[in-house]
């Protein structure tokens, strides 16, 4: 960084904000009591800046303390402080190149050469004033690195060539729209994406291998899930996630245990078994997987008409059965069944 | 919560207030805690990180300007912190400290102005490593034009912001600032212009290094060659204390001391630059006009024509004793010219009604001093200021003023002239009709517990002027600013512009029964008076004395003396141990830094030698001998540096007798018009005559723009 100063000469005498600024101008005044608005000092100085083709005049800066009622030292100071207010001409189009070290890393020097070679050296504006530049600290699109701010627009993920072509058309007054310059959505990865893009990741169907999680108890009491549930809202529902993977679990290792019946839990009716394929895919009920649909099968449903046909005490044994605490009418197996059940005759 | 805190500072308990800093504790337990952002008088920046402490227990040293004593917490058993200033953790801390503060600082203490009143210096040799381990090239600065007063060498700053915040808060011109950041943070004015403070030279006692400087003491001595003496400034009617620094026969600076009554520690830039004024224009031989022109006579010679002259009728001679006069030569000169039956003197110049109405009947002392007392309006809730403006007519007690606006409220009005004062006011009127109805401020002085109502000299002036000072004190009765008893407070006073003004009305200075004004025989250009005597008179305009013959008595060859028929040469406020009485009663002395140049002698010892040759002599043989038969005539001459203040509140209880006239709706003018070149050494300050062209130029500009 360099000693900052005015460039008086090219400041001229005058400056007047342009007609269209003053509703952001009394926008901001707006926001600090009468007595304190000094506190608008740098959105003003922005405004003035940009009504002075992007950089900021001595005059400028003076009409922004005496709108402020501000002397002018306590504003050069703001003014000479922040490097983003600029105190020397600009081009039309000012490159602001990243050159942090992501960018760095990213082939940000290679660019500063293509600057160089293109415009110049650095804040000096060249021949045709439509360009200049400066290295800037980071801009905040690491992930798009390298990149440059031209005006107020971000250009991402640019190489040598592309911004050779970005300067070049700029130069010759060619707009370029701002954006990524390699095929990439936003801040996805280049091209088509290449991880994450197994369909079963999000059908259910791989089981999450997970055994242990951070911070659980070794062995999760009975009392303590039912206990789980009486908690504030919020923990209930991060517990009872947990639970419920315990709980399927439990219900794979310990098939034999069967609950009691009684008046309020009936065992479904089992029906036989099926030639292989003649079975109807439970895993179509949302909620059934596979380890489901087969523990459903081993106490003998097959078909959609068999759960459409369950009363309350019949959900009621199931939930027992599997510990599942209300999940089949959550999730509404049963009415699940029926439509299916409905369009399978159909 | 109890308003005090104690701790223990290097194993001394101490109990402080909560408010104090942990440096004014540390300090109030014996410690030196080395500084060079921290200024009592400024507000707290915490930047230099030179005051590091160690409080037991804390993570990381503190920095004990900006630690407020009150936000301390206890030690976990309760007991009161223990604060380390001193040893192994607080040296290596500072020694880090004075590490970064070298890097970039220059090392031409050879040449630098600042080299042996340096507290870099100072606290480098205290607690800087003996070498520099910094291997990159040091960084430069530019250096930055801040007028004619203060030489920048900017390389050297260390970025403390004391004349940052000394601009902004005490002199009240925002107009030094720091510009950009890091490395490159510089201080600087706006685009470099001058500074128009009447303050600016002490932002070149707060740099604590050689980075402000003053520009034109630049390279003229060092500070272990000077000699030092204590004395008074004459420049305002404050009557600051300064330090004056010789070599030689030649005063080479003028510095504040610290009266926390008077200047605090501040001195305005006449003061403090007029010196090379003492140098310039001297009178050092008796003079002689012949045939037009003035040749050099010897002292016998001088004062035989002046004793021939003062034998002639005494009603045909007048005396006028000018700003700078001391008391012990104008009651030398008043004794004798009594003596001779003359009866015109006078020292209101400008025709101030002060010390006697139009009429002639006496007035009290009270009248005419400022019984509020220069420190008094900090306790003061409202400050009306009439046809004074303190500004220009005392600088330093402006500051005083603003700082009572800006931390303890007070409400300020003004009738006269308005100025830029460096506070807000309510403008009431530019004439003295405002006083019979201030407006909304008539409400602010009657629900003030502490109004404080002062008089500039300029509203004195004229043939309204007793009427103004009258309407005034009537003002002061009314809304209750004089209070005798417990709660005395004495709201009511005169803000005198010149060193001779209140000296001269309490040594009665005025014309004698039968005597005329200076008013009235200037109104006739001193028709009837054949012999005038001046003592340092040059602000009148000399056509006023018509065809006398002119006895000038002073320093300075100024309008006086280039109309004088005789001159007799004195010695300057720096050469002659003189009394004067500041604008607040205060009587104080001056002690001689230098001899008087050539054959210029104390006034009073003219007037003694005089006596003898007119065969009227003096009573006193000394300088001693005058200052008891003045304390024995006038009691108030009595005590030495002291201001009478709420003594004067019985008196000013009284009405003061009814005036001749009514207010006039004529505008009222502060005397004075350029600040820096009020007297004659002033005036004969090159220095000075920078600063008024520089002063113009700007106004120029401004009225341009």
């Amino acid at each position: 960084m360099a000693v900052r100063r005015f460039d008086i000469e090219a400041g001229g005498d005058s400056f007047e904000f342009a007609a269209e600024t003053e509703d952001k101008i009394s926008f901001w005044l707006g926001k600090y009591p009468e007595d304190r608005k000094r506190s608008a000092v740098i959105p003003l100085l922005w405004l003035a800046q940009k009504d002075n083709a992007g950089w900021l005049s001595e005059p400028a800066m003076r009409e922004v303390a005496e709108r402020l009622e501000m002397p002018y030292i306590r504003v050069y100071e703001v003014a000479t402080f922040y490097t983003m207010f600029r105190l020397k001409p600009v081009g039309k189009h000012h490159v602001q190149l990243c050159g942090t070290t992501p960018c760095m890393l990213r082939g940000a020097n290679d660019l500063k050469e293509v600057c160089k070679s293109k415009i110049g050296k650095p804040f000096q504006v060249n021949e045709s004033g439509r360009l200049s530049w400066e290295e800037v600290e980071c801009l905040g699109a690491c992930v798009n690195g390298a990149m440059v701010q031209i005006n107020d627009y971000y250009y991402e993920d640019l190489s040598t060539d592309s911004l050779a072509e970005i300067l070049d058309k700029l130069e010759n007054g060619v707009d370029v729209e701002p954006g990524n310059f390699v095929a990439r959505e936003r801040s996805a990865p280049e091209g088509d994406a290449i991880t994450l893009i197994d369909s079963a990741l999000y059908d259910g169907s791989v089981p999450t291998g997970i055994s242990s999680l951070p911070n659980m108890p070794s062995e999760m009491p009975e009392t303590s899930l039912k206990a789980a549930g009486k908690v504030t809202p919020a923990v209930k529902k991060a517990k009872s996630v947990k639970a419920e993977k315990v709980a399927a679990e439990k219900a794979v290792k310990a098939a034999d245990e069967m609950p009691e019946e009684s008046e309020t839990q009936k065992r479904p009716e089992a029906a036989e078994a099926p030639s292989k394929g003649a079975a109807d895919d439970l895993e179509a009920i949302s909620g059934i997987g596979p380890v489901l649909a087969k523990k459903l099968n081993s106490l003998g449903i097959f078909y959609f008409s068999q759960i459409a046909g369950w009363g309350e005490a019949e959900m009621a044994w199931i939930d027992a059965y599997l510990s599942f605490k209300g999940r089949v009418a959550r999730e509404g197996w049963i009415e699940q069944a029926k439509e299916l059940a409905e369009k399978g005759k159909s | 919560m109890s308003d005090t805190f104690k701790l223990v500072v290097d194993g001394t308990e101490v109990e402080v207030p909560r408010n104090y800093t942990l440096l004014q504790a540390c300090e109030e337990a014996g410690a030196e805690i080395p500084r060079f952002c921290f200024h009592e008088r400024l507000s707290v920046a915490g930047n230099c990180r030179m005051c590091l402490v160690q409080w037991v227990g804390a993570p990381k040293p503190i920095a004990s300007c900006a630690q407020t004593v009150g936000d301390m917490r206890m030690n976990p058993d309760g007991s009161p912190p223990n604060i380390n200033t001193k040893g192994d953790y607080v040296e290596k801390a500072r020694n880090g400290v004075m590490e970064f503060l070298l890097i970039n600082h220059p090392l031409d203490c050879p040449i630098c102005d600042q080299g042996g009143e340096c507290d870099l210096q100072d606290q480098a040799v205290a607690y800087g490593r003996a070498g520099s381990r910094y291997e990159l090239n040091k960084r430069a600065v530019e250096d930055k034009n801040m007028g004619p007063l203060v030489k920048t060498i900017m390389t050297r700053c260390i970025q403390c912001t004391r004349c940052v915040r000394f601009a902004a808060e005490v002199a009240g011109v925002e107009e030094i600032g720091m510009i950009s950041r890091g490395e490159d943070a510089e201080i600087t004015t706006y685009l470099e212009k001058s500074l128009t403070s009447e303050l600016s030279g002490n932002v070149i006692d707060l740099c604590p290094v050689g980075a402000l400087t003053s520009k034109p003491y630049a390279f003229n001595a060092r500070p272990w060659e000077l000699r030092k003496t204590e004395s008074i400034d004459v420049m305002d009617g404050l009557g600051s204390a300064i330090r004056i620094d010789a070599k030689g026969a030649a005063v080479m600076r003028i510095m504040p001391r610290v009266n926390e009554e008077v200047n605090e520690e501040w001195l305005s830039d006449k003061s403090r630059f007029v010196w090379d004024g003492l140098s310039r224009q001297r009178l050092d031989k008796p003079y002689i006009r012949e045939n037009g022109k003035l040749r050099a006579a010897s002292w016998n010679e001088a004062l035989g024509v002046v004793a021939e002259k003062l034998k002639g009728d005494a009603s045909k001679i007048a005396a006028f004793a000018g700003d700078l006069a001391c008391v012990e030569g104008m009651k030398a000169s008043k004794d004798l010219l009594s003596s001779l039956g003359v009866t015109n003197l006078d020292s209101r110049l400008s025709g101030q009604s002060l010390g006697l109405t139009p009429s002639g009947e006496a007035l009290p002392r009270e009248s005419y001093i400022l019984n509020p007392t220069l420190m008094g309006v900090e306790d003061a809730d409202a400050l009306l200021l009439i046809g004074a403006n303190p500004r220009t007519e005392a600088a330093v007690w402006n500051a005083r003023i603003r700082k009572a606006w800006l931390w303890n409220d007070l409400q300020i009005g003004v009738v006269g002239e308005p100025h830029d004062l460096t506070y807000d006011y309510m403008h009431i009127s530019s004439d003295a009709t405002g006083l019979k109805d201030l407006g909304a401020f008539g409400d602010v002085l009657k629900n003030a517990k502490r109004p404080m109502i002062v008089v500039g000299e300029g509203a004195t002036v004229g043939e309204a002027g007793y009427a103004t000072l009258k309407a005034a004190h009537e003002l002061a009765l009314e809304c209750g600013a004089i209070v005798a008893g417990e709660e005395a407070w004495t709201g009511f006073g005169v803000l005198h512009n010149s060193a001779s003004g209140v000296g001269a009305l309490d040594v009665g200075f005025l014309p004698a029964e039968g005597g005329k004004s200076a008013a009235a025989l200037f109104e006739t250009k001193c028709s009837d008076i054949e012999t005038v005597v001046l003592l340092g008179v040059d602000e009148i305009p000399m056509s006023q004395l018509g065809d006398s013959f002119v006895i000038y008595v002073g320093s300075h060859g100024d309008a006086g003396a280039s109309r004088a028929d005789v001159i007799l040469p004195a010695a300057a406020y720096t050469e002659k141990a003189a009394t004067y009485v500041n604008t607040e009663g205060r009587v104080q002395m001056t002690t001689p830094a230098v001899q008087p140049k050539g054959d210029a002698k104390e006034e009073w010892a003219i007037f003694r030698a005089l006596s003898a040759m007119v065969g009227k002599t003096l009573p006193y043989d000394s300088a001693e001998a005058l200052r008891s038969a003045l304390s024995e005539a006038v009691p108030s001459f009595a005590g030495l540096n002291f201001a009478p203040g709420v003594a004067g509140a019985e008196a000013l209880s009284a009405a003061l007798p009814a005036a001749g006239g009514a207010l006039t709706d004529d505008p009222i003018y502060s005397p004075v018009g350029d600040f820096y070149l009020t007297n004659p050494i002033a005036r004969a300050s090159s220095t000075m005559a920078e600063c008024s062209l520089q002063k113009q130029t700007l106004e120029v500009s401004a009225a341009a723009e």
